[in-house]
Order: structure tokens, then C-alpha cells, then sequence
């Protein structure tokens, strides 16, 4: 299946005309509103499409405790949508009362381990339902860190039963970032509790060392380096959800379901290949 | 279980990447590091970066028209203050921004433009309403029926649409927010000349309307719970049936009480 991301100036063409994917992602946070054209709109696209929720808001790697209020938000929205898919990140995004609308890094280390642990069990427990973590982008890493980020997220998943959203160009960017290969970590990542893809497109900059420092921006279509790394994925994982993801710089629609249509054919070409031992 | 290279250094806290992340002159504190050995510093300000333009951008979305009337370089600049000062509460965007007009009325280097801070009011509330809450309209039979009996009337309590919000100003904020919408040339408007705003969502649509002051004032009172019969009594120039003509005409009435026959 290969989704798009819902975007609120694509709605009345999907809902119009339709759209050539199989399921549609939408960010929680957009949709906490008491009530309105966000709503209506996500109801008639859930009459037609499976939906992936997809949550920014919960800073799961926070200090402190989960935000209870938002947590109960969440139930609501998705008792009424009821999505086939639920994600969130391994982030912190608020601290003191601030939100501060970005994915924040967190050390790799036994306390942090344990809070994110707790923090996921706790979101498990109150929406009843698997919960999908997704690595993330990341620009510094922690001198407390005492493991690496594939090593943190197995533990995350042997220890809480949750699943995991392989951000395919999350893994590359980190990957480039940190001077590491992308495809030791996918391939060090437990296969099965891998629930659903994202591919997306990164923009370049470069470090104080001038070496290349890629900023996961939403804002551009996926690159080569992140397809290869995707059908080599699919090829090792099987088919399964990929969502493209498109936040900035919105091209038409035609231009995402031509990504789409893209995944597609890399995801059937990825996993025929496997059907085929050498 | 952290490394020897942090021993005897406080742990790197959130606290301390929370105020690195607001404020540009506070030093990012010890224990980040580069896989080359590059100043993290330049890395963290991807973060302070991202901060700061998401936000700004969500306040552009939501203050369009306040945004044409600086210019986008001002507006980034002014709004990236306020996001300095005043960060979301919460994840919720669609809440982001309701002090934002009170800010920009403090803010001095706008004070040229003292219309600025009621059009960001105006913005402000079009949004509210673009995300209210769902009220069915009180049917015109319904309606008919409690005209049909005026003795009832002064008595009877109006609830009106949940997204309706009136904005009140010195200045001409919905002449110069339509001209933006392309509906009247800016050159036209005085500014100085006040007007009060109806904001209410029709269907999908937010509906932006100059009401007379006394039809503002009656509007008001009804939606702090007042009767109809204190509501409307303002002064000879209130034109009642105008007043409820156009809330009737806008969907705007969603329930309406009977007061008891002569009470």
C-alpha cells in the first residue's frame, strides 16, 4: 500500500476526483479542533481510504510526565477515526509549558530509555492500541550516549510490544549526518515490528567541519540515494504502508501520486526480486 | 551508564536546550557532539532554526493580511519576537496566536500602523471560527413560530452559532481586510473611521461582515446570555429587526429560549 500525506489545499481534489493511493496519513494536531471543515473533510476521506495518524504533539521522549490533556486528545481523535495506523516519534518537543514544533534529539542512554519505555507504555495502555515509533532526523548526537540508535530502538520495542515507522530518509539523513552507513542501522533494526515506511526529501547544507549536513525538510521529492535505500529495505522487509511525506513546498497532486506511483513500482520490483533466490 | 567523557560535568538537561532553543545569545551548553569533531553549535542551530521558522510561518498562515501590511521581512522579524516570547502551549496550532494582537499593540516598531493589532484580532478570530464547533441552525419555521408571539419575545434568550465573534475597533479593519481579499481598493479606505467586525463560519466559509455599532452592542449581549428584551435596548437608532434580520439571515441562531409569557 503507498500512501500520501492529507494536505488541507489537496482535500477538495481528493474528494472530487480521487486519488491514486491506497491510504492517506494525516498529522493529529490538525485535526484537535473543536469542529469545522478539518473534520468533516476527514470523515468523508475515511469513508473512502484507510488512515494512518500520525502524531506530533507527544514528546514521548519529554522529562516530564506525558501531557494527559493531549493524551486524551488523541484517544478522541482516534476512537472517531478509528486509523488503521498510529505513529509518533522518538523526540521530545515540549518542555515547561513550551511546544516548540520541532523533533528535539535525545541521548541514547539507560534513563532515557527507561522514560521513553515508560512513556510509550503509558500511551499503549491509554489509546488500547500498538503504537508505531518512528526513528528520527537527527543533527547532534549526546556525549551520554551509551548505545547506538538501532541498539535504543530494539530495546524500545523488546521492552513495550511497540511497533516501529522506518523513516527511510530519516535513517539516510542521521546516517550522513553521523558519519555512519544507513544500511547497518535498517538492517540492525528488529524486521517484524516494522509497521509502516515514510520516504520524503532532505535539503543540503553542509557542518562547521564542512562536511555534508542534511536537514530533513518535507520539502522536496524523495532523492535517489533514499529510493535505493528503500527498495533495498522492502527487498530485506517485505512489502509494507509507505507513506511519502510532503509538508513544504506543495507541488500539485498529480506530482505526489506520481511519487507514489514511483514506490509503488520500486515496492513491487523490491519484493519480486526476493521471491526469486539466486 | 553515560560516558567517562561527561564524568563530573552536570548532565545535559532539556531545561538547558529548551532556553538554548528560544534564545540565540544563550550558549548551547556542554555535551553535544560531532561525529567529525565540527562545533555542534552550528549543527543545534538546525533546531533553533526549525523552531523559529515553523512557527513564524503558522503565524503567516493565521495573520495574512497583517503580514501584506508590513511586509514579509518585518513580519518574519516581528513574529519571530513574539515566538521568542511567547511559544505555543501547546501542539494544538490551530490555538497559536490568540496573544498575538495584544502583543503587536505593545510592539513599537509597528506603531505607525495602529490598525495592526485589531486586523490581527480580525485574523485572529476568522480562524477561531474556521475551527468552532458545529451548531445546527435553528429552522426559519422555528423561528417564525417565536416571532408570531412578541409578547414572549423580551423574555427569550438567543444561542448563537459557536464560531460567532464580534471584533469592535476605532479603525477600519474590515474596509482594509477586504481590500486584501481584493473587494475595495486600500486607497479608498479611511482608516481612522471605526468599524465592528461579525465574524462568523457559514457552511465552510468564514464570513466577515461590517455590522452598525448598535447591532455590535445587541450582538454582544446576547452572546454574554442577555434577553432579548436587554439586548435590545440600546437606543433609537438600533434598528431590532435589522439586527435580528441578519443574524437570521447568516444561520447565525442555533437555539432559542422562550421567556414565560409575561414574566
Amino acid at each position: 500500500m503507498i500512501g500520501l500525506g492529507l494536505k488541507s489545499s489537496h482535500v477538495a481534489q481528493v474528494l472530487d476526483t480521487g486519488a491514486a493511493v491506497d491510504f492517506f496519513e494525516v498529522h493529529a494536531e490538525n485535526y484537535m479542533v473543536d469542529g469545522g471543515p478539518f473534520l468533516r473533510h476527514l470523515e468523508r476521506v475515511r469513508e473512502r481510504w484507510p488512515l494512518s495518524i500520525h502524531g506530533v504533539g507527544l514528546s514521548i521522549g519529554g522529562e516530564g510526565p506525558l501531557d494527559r490533556t493531549h493524551l486524551a486528545r488523541l484517544a478522541t481523535l482516534l476512537d472517531r477515526f478509528q486509523p488503521a495506523w498510529f505513529s509518533e516519534h522518538l523526540a521530545w518537543s515540549s518542555h515547561g509549558g513550551h511546544w516548540f514544533n520541532d523533533l528535539l534529539p535525545l541521548p541514547y542512554d539507560a534513563v532515557t530509555l527507561r522514560r521513553v519505555c515508560d512513556h510509550v507504555d503509558e500511551v499503549q495502555q491509554r489509546l488500547r492500541r500498538r503504537l508505531l515509533l518512528e526513528n528520527p532526523s537527527t543533527y547532534v548526537e549526546f556525549v551520554a550516549s551509551s548505545m547506538d540508535e538501532a541498539q535504543f530502538l530494539n530495546e524500545v520495542v523488546r521492552r513495550t510490544g511497540c511497533g516501529l515507522l522506518l523513516d527511510v530518509n530519516n535513517a539516510y539523513v542521521s546516517a550522513v549526518n553521523h558519519g555512519r552507513d544507513a544500511w547497518a542501522f535498517i538492517e540492525s533494526l528488529p524486521a517484524a515490528a516494522v509497521g509502516e515506511i515514510h520516504l520524503a526529501g532532505f535539503a543540503e547544507d553542509v557542518d562547521a567541519g564542512g562536511d555534508r549536513l542534511l536537514i530533513d525538510s518535507h520539502g522536496a521529492p524523495v532523492a535517489d540515494a533514499v529510493w535505493t535505500l528503500y527498495a533495498r529495505t522492502m527487498a530485506r522487509l517485505g512489502e509494507r504502508p509507505t507513506l511519502i511525506e510532503r509538508d513544504n513546498d506543495l507541488p500539485p497532486l498529480a506530482t505526489l501520486e506520481a511519487e507514489a506511483a514511483r514506490a509503488r513500482a520500486v515496492l513491487r520490483d523490491a519484493t519480486t526480486a526476493v521471491a526469486a533466490p539466486p | 551508564m553515560s560516558s567517562t567523557a561527561v564524568r563530573g560535568a552536570p548532565p545535559l538537561t532539556q531545561r538547558d536546550l529548551a532556553a538554548a532553543l528560544l534564545d540565540p545569545a544563550h550558549p548551547i551548553p556542554a555535551g553535544l557532539v560531532a561525529w567529525n569533531g565540527s562545533d555542534p553549535v552550528a549543527r543545534f542551530a538546525v533546531h533553533r532554526n526549525n523552531v523559529v521558522v515553523s512557527l513564524v510561518a503558522a503565524l503567516a498562515e493565521t495573520f495574512p493580511v497583517v503580514r501584506e501590511l508590513v511586509g514579509a521581512e518585518f513580519f518574519a522579524a516581528m513574529a519571530g519576537l513574539y515566538v521568542a516570547e511567547q511559544p505555543p502551549a501547546s501542539p494544538v496550532l490551530a490555538h497559536y496566536g490568540d496573544g498575538f494582537a495584544d502583543w503587536v499593540a505593545r510592539f513599537e516598531p509597528a506603531a505607525a500602523l495602529p490598525w495592526l493589532a485589531d486586523l490581527a484580532r480580525l485574523e485572529r478570530a476568522r480562524v477561531r471560527a474556521y475551527h468552532a464547533a458545529d451548531a445546527p441552525v435553528l429552522g426559519a419555521d422555528a423561528i417564525a413560530l417565536r416571532l408570531a408571539d412578541p409578547s414572549r419575545l423580551p423574555q427569550a434568550r438567543l444561542a448563537l452559532q459557536p464560531s460567532l465573534c464580534l471584533v469592535v475597533s476605532p479603525y477600519a479593519i474590515v474596509s482594509i481586510w477586504a481590500a486584501h481579499q481584493g473587494q475595495g481598493r486600500l486607497e479608498d479606505v479611511d482608516p481612522g473611521r471605526g468599524e465592528c467586525a461579525l465574524v462568523l463560519r457559514v457552511g465552510d466559509e468564514v464570513v466577515v461582515q461590517a455590522i452598525a455599532p448598535a447591532a455590535a452592542t445587541f450582538c454582544g449581549r446576547l452572546l454574554r446570555g442577555l434577553s432579548l428584551g436587554e439586548a435590545a435596548a440600546i437606543d433609537a437608532a438600533h434598528d431590532l429587526r435589522a439586527s435580528l434580520a441578519l443574524l437570521i439571515g447568516q444561520g447565525a441562531i442555533v437555539a432559542w429560549q422562550d421567556g414565560a409569557r409575561g414574566s
